[in-house]
């Protein structure tokens, strides 16, 4: 697990996006991963109370979901978001730190269904919540592989 | 009276209403997202960078700027044609009233997108159309493309709460 684990931490930080909005992976596994972004003022969706976008936290949302996926026991080796949902409960806590929480709840053959939440550090209060279906790829030369 | 008003004066209270909107959301600049106008119709255009790679392998956009992109069109196009009429009017004149002073943007309340095909590295486009707009709520609907406009590759729905319009100096 550990290698898988190393191997998602890296497969993260590999994505630019994801190092452009500071995202760090603080726990993955058997089809669950937790996100963290921190906050930053050019993710800022309204300066007149300094709330980050939601478009920022559907970012963080999709990233880990697609991790959740990535860390399933039947070994994906690639993943994409055929499509997404979210729901904005409240406005986040300007300054505070998001933390992202996905979960598969199916994954089949072809395709996992994923439930996520997103939550400032009033953690019982989720500032989002997610559901999304995402690709299962598991042949060589899918996502991950198609390098040419 | 933008009947007796010279057609420029009109078209830069426009512009300057849509500068003043983008200009309170920094996310927008993070993104690298533009506007083009014609009369009211708006094209968002996100500017490819590096930074909006998801998949350095494929490389595609990711997901969540994809997303991202259509929300941002979504909201600035509810939120000039919920204030068009005030801006023609003239009662909104972004270059007296200062941006903090400005009509609050609509909240999103739900997003949902479609990712029909991986997004490429290059410029993408978007359009937004507002398939309802109540006193609260409204219901918009999105396309982004980037090379042809007959092949999107993505789409979005969202639901936003409306900003009161007497809201508009509360800050």
């Amino acid at each position: 697990m550990a290698d898988k684990s190393k191997m998602a931490q890296q497969f993260i930080q590999a994505l630019p996006h994801a190092r452009a909005l500071g995202l760090k992976l603080i726990e993955i596994g058997n089809g669950q991963a937790a996100i963290t972004m921190p906050y930053a003022k050019h993710i800022v969706g309204d300066l007149k109370t300094g709330v980050i976008h939601g478009g920022a936290v559907s970012a963080v949302m999709d990233t880990c979901c697609g991790a959740a996926v990535m860390s399933h026991p039947s070994t994906p080796t690639g993943t994409a978001t055929i499509d997404l949902r979210i729901d904005y409960m409240r406005a986040a806590t300007p300054g505070q730190t998001i933390t992202a929480l996905a979960t598969c709840y199916h994954v089949g053959r072809s395709v996992a269904f994923v439930r996520a939440t997103a939550t400032d550090e009033d953690t019982g209060n989720p500032v989002a919540t997610a559901s999304g279906s995402f690709t299962v790829e598991t042949s060589p030369g899918s996502f991950t592989e198609r390098r040419n | 009276m933008a009947n007796s008003e010279p057609m420029q004066l009109v078209e830069q209270r426009r512009d300057a209403a849509l500068a003043a909107l983008m200009q309170g959301v920094p996310y927008i600049r993070f993104l690298g997202i533009e506007f083009d106008r014609h009369g009211a119709e708006l094209t968002g255009v996100l500017r490819f960078d590096d930074k909006l790679i998801g998949n350095p392998f494929l490389p595609a956009l990711h997901g969540g700027v994809t997303s991202a992109f259509l929300e941002v069109t979504s909201i600035i196009t509810l939120s000039m044609a919920h204030l068009w009429e005030r801006i023609e009017s003239g009662e909104i004149d972004a270059k007296s009233v200062p941006p903090e002073n400005l009509p609050n943007l609509p909240k999103t309340i739900d997003f949902t997108v479609d990712y029909l095909r991986s997004g490429r590295p290059r410029d993408a486009y978007a359009r937004a159309t507002v398939a309802r707009a109540g006193r609260r709520y409204a219901s918009v609907q999105s396309t982004a493309w980037q090379d042809n406009q007959d092949k999107p590759f993505a789409q979005a729905s969202g639901h936003f709460l409306m900003p009161a319009l007497g809201d508009a100096h509360d800050g």
